[in-house]
């Protein structure tokens, strides 16, 4: 196994990482005085250079999203961080903030000074208790050594950060939907244009960035935009954490550079495939919204976000599912289906409607009521949601159902015409 | 969507001379004139304070606490899953099912649980001690099968672990 750059979690194996203290022996919070030297310019410049992309699921370039926070709007500026975490498969913002919060917080200090922020939140998923009590005793300590609050190192820079709870509604993980939440309302996304750059948070811009971008900052301050950039491959820079669950060895978060092999990842990382790799039967590579992509892709695909999306699937949170041959995959397919359901905000007819329906015709086709015809059926649903919803959830739902009859159509015709599943 | 229920207990809810110092605690987090952002985290308080539930009267006590129309804090309270909308048990057992837990046989955990339980999933037990639930993703997906009871998570579970934890809850 290849030894691989550390940045996410380079301090995160040590004896209380959580704490300011140790945080600081690690090098920490200099980030933010070599920031506060440079200019707002300069530093969203760096961030462009490093060419990091978003983690939570979009990979947007962070430094454009930064860019775009106008600097002749008179209303105040917030920094938002998304840590609502809930794509299925995906539990790596969960570990920052246990292992590294501060990291995170002077990601954030840096980001806000950079955006014109003197406000920020933390959206924190309702169900992460012990994660939020963690993170406010960071904050609570950052605040007690000056890193925080109204006068940050005594330069005159304010930045008030606090922890928004949510509520559990997955839909809440879009940035907007958030900011609603956020708002004190139900978590319906908003129309975009306008985007929260320009019309955000209580009507000002704001930025969002998930827990892992930001975590990220202090280390492209640190080292250089360009440093960064080099990690990885081209399009894909720098680390990534992978969250890799399901019939793996040795299941967990592993921070490894972008474009590397997913084979190796499984294998020398994570373990291996339970029962060997010839017991693969197909790999979600980005959280469950993404399509499943069966063993001969996974044998040569690498894990960036072009080479994933070429494959006809995206990188998205970095939550690795593997599925070895004892599943059937219309099972599996339809209990996402049931949560794409369940997590529908109903606000689109075709999100709302749709999700149901194909959850119905899943529900029948594994029970062994499909009839012929279900699988077109399928498709033409999937093809009335794909694009014309608000958000992304529309998307995310057709995803794994689309993407499982492409892939593993003979297990969809199999159980329609038997009535059961092809294995077991 | 959850419809709402109201209280037995026909008292009207007030929240302790504490619970109101988190109150400002909360609303010190916005600015003055975001007060409506408060109720989120005003409705957790209220659910942890008022018995594990948050009843008809309680949500219209919260909306007044926060200063918004009680509709206002309907909408938010059936919107959201974590608020609960009818009375739980003294342990609010909650038992992922998605994707990583299920490959893990989760199944077998919600099964071990009904067994153990003697209650079936979206049940109390008829002594108010547990209502078992499965939920969602619960983020915590490297460490499946995993559940949640109460404030905290219990992962990498088999149906002996389950047992040993329920047993050990005091």
């Amino acid at each position: 196994m290849s030894a691989q750059v550390q940045i996410l979690f380079k301090n995160s194996t040590k004896k209380n990482s959580h704490t300011l203290k140790v945080h600081k022996e690690g090098g920490g919070y200099k980030q933010v005085e070599k920031a506060f030297g440079l200019s707002t310019e300069d530093i969203i410049d760096e961030v462009k250079r490093s060419g990091i992309r978003g983690r939570g699921g979009a990979g947007f370039p962070a430094g454009l999203k930064w860019s775009f926070i106008p600097k002749d709007n008179s209303r105040d500026k917030y920094l938002v961080c998304n840590a609502d975490e809930g794509e299925p498969g995906t539990c790596k913002d969960r570990d920052i903030i246990r292992y590294v919060p501060h990291q995170l917080i002077e990601g954030m200090i840096i980001a806000a000074y950079a955006v014109g922020a003197e406000r920020g939140y933390i959206y924190i998923r309702g169900e992460f208790v012990r994660e939020a009590e963690i993170l406010q005793k960071a904050i609570d300590e950052a605040y007690k050594e000056g890193y925080l609050g109204e006068n940050i190192l005594d330069k005159g820079i304010r930045f008030d950060l606090a922890i928004h709870r949510g509520a559990g509604a997955y839909v809440c993980g879009e940035e907007t939907g958030l900011l609603e939440s956020l708002e004190g309302k139900k978590g319906q996304p908003r129309v975009k244009p306008p985007f929260p750059a320009n019309i955000g948070l209580w009507g000002g811009p704001t930025v969002i960035n998930n827990v892992e971008t930001l975590a990220a900052v202090p280390a492209i301050i640190e080292k250089g935009g360009e440093w960064y950039g080099k990690l990885g491959v081209e399009k894909s820079s720098g680390t990534k954490l992978f969250s890799i669950s399901g019939h793996v060895n040795k299941p967990g978060n592993y921070e490894v550079e972008l474009g590397i092999p997913m084979k190796t990842l499984i294998e020398e990382y994570a373990g291996g495939v339970r029962g060997g790799w010839d017991n693969l039967k197909g790999i979600i590579p980005g959280g469950a919204s993404s399509a499943i992509l069966p063993k001969e892709v996974c044998e040569t695909v690498t894990m960036d976000y072009d080479a994933i999306a070429k494959a006809g699937s995206m990188l998205g949170s970095g939550a690795v599912v593997v599925i070895d041959k004892s599943v059937c995959i219309v099972k599996a397919v339809e209990r996402l289906s049931r949560f794409y359901r369940h997590e529908s905000c109903g606000q689109c007819t075709p999100c709302r409607e749709g999700t149901g329906w194909m959850s119905q015709i899943m529900t029948r086709i594994e029970a062994g009521g499909g009839v012929e015809g279900d699988i077109e059926l399928l498709g033409s649903i999937c093809g009335n949601i794909s694009g014309k919803t608000i958000c992304a959830l529309g998307d995310a739902a057709v995803g794994p159902i689309a993407g499982s009859i492409k892939a593993f159509r003979e297990e969809y015709l199999y159980h329609v015409e038997h009535g059961r599943c092809m294995v077991g | 969507m959850s419809e709402m229920q109201e209280d037995t207990n026909t008292e009207r809810p007030q929240f302790s001379a504490d619970a109101l110092k988190q109150v400002d605690e909360i609303f010190s987090r916005y600015p003055k004139e975001r007060r409506a952002s408060a109720l989120m985290p005003v409705l957790h308080l209220a659910q942890s304070e008022f018995g594990g539930w948050l009843s008809r009267q309680t949500l219209d006590y919260v909306a007044e606490v926060v200063g918004v129309a009680p509709i206002r804090c309907y909408e938010v309270a059936t919107f959201y899953t974590m608020y609960n909308l009818k009375p739980v048990g003294k342990y609010h057992v909650q038992v992922c099912t998605n994707i990583s837990c299920w490959l893990c046989d989760s199944e077998t955990i919600v099964s071990s649980l009904e067994e153990k339980l003697q209650a079936k999933v979206g049940s109390t037990t008829s002594d108010n001690r547990f209502t078992l639930s499965a939920v969602e993703c619960l983020g915590a997906c490297i460490n499946a099968p995993m559940m949640q009871v109460n404030d905290d998570y219990f992962e990498n579970l088999t149906a002996d672990r389950v047992a040993e934890i329920i047993d050990r809850l005091p």
